[in-house]
């Protein structure tokens, strides 16, 4: 089924790790013009939080950091409120998706940076992930929701 | 933003604002100083003023645990909203958040 897109917005950072925050709340300002529940904005909230923190940790090198290291997010709402976020970088990429997305996996252990739960939270918190990855080209992750607006709400 | 108070052997730590990877590395910082010079029998971690925090939290206090266990001491995450002990719950560390039972049972002497 192809949904009408009905509103749309990237922005292209450094990935610096004080720009987690500013996703968002990028992320939760469009999410809120159609009205959703608090609990939407929050589940989009701590989604969108994992997965730019990912692509700031794990994508790219301080070296990286210091150069050109950007990362995308782009948010786009369709008829009917469903939502869908692609964060993307152009970073290291991941050798093994599947072995990513395990829960409690983690590239580093003992530097207590990441608990290792960036990916269950995602999943647990959005309708649908996707991840799209090329060693040494970068990562694409696509989470999708449907909000419980208002309006479709009193449509039930 | 961090407020510690220290009573030499109870150390609360109440956390206002987001917790999420970029400000988790000077909570870490501050609260692992005050846990090595004060080795507290208890740490109270107080989340009722946090507004945001994702799994880079569980990483913070799964690592203040094992920080104040290494100096024989205990630690309690108090105020939890429910997403937050959602959050908290992912990492099967659902039990050192506090119902008001047990902080009654266990720490009303401290």
């Amino acid at each position: 089924m192809k949904r009408k897109l009905l509103n749309e917005c990237t922005i292209r950072f450094p990935a610096f790790s004080r720009n987690e925050s500013l996703s968002r709340s990028v992320s939760a300002a469009f999410a809120a013009q159609f009205d959703p529940t608090a609990a939407d904005i929050a589940a989009v909230k701590i989604a969108v939080s994992e997965a730019v923190t990912n692509a700031v940790v794990h994508a790219y090198t301080d070296r990286d950091r210091a150069e050109n290291a950007r990362v995308e997010m782009s948010v786009r709402l369709y008829e009917g409120g469903f939502l869908r976020i692609i964060i993307k970088d152009k970073g290291r990429g991941i050798s093994d998706v599947e072995q990513a997305m395990k829960p409690e996996f983690t590239t580093a252990p003992e530097s207590e940076e990441r608990s290792g739960l960036g990916f269950t939270v995602m999943s647990s918190f959005m309708d649908s992930i996707k991840v799209r990855s090329a060693v040494g080209r970068g990562t694409i992750v696509t989470l999708e929701k449907q909000l419980t607006t208002y309006e479709n709400g009193e449509n039930e | 933003m961090l407020k510690i108070y220290n009573d030499g052997r109870r150390i609360t730590a109440s956390i206002s604002g987001d917790i999420d990877h970029h400000s988790a590395r000077e909570l870490r910082m501050s609260i692992d100083d005050v846990i090595a010079s004060s080795r507290p029998e208890l740490l109270i971690i107080d989340m009722e003023n946090v507004g945001f925090m994702d799994s880079s939290g569980v990483g913070l206090i799964l690592g203040r645990l094992k920080a104040v266990k290494a100096v024989g001491g205990e630690l309690l995450v108090k105020n939890a909203r429910k997403e937050i002990a959602d959050v908290i719950g992912f990492s099967g560390l659902s039990s050192v958040i506090a119902t008001s039972h047990s902080e009654k049972r266990d720490y009303s002497t401290l």
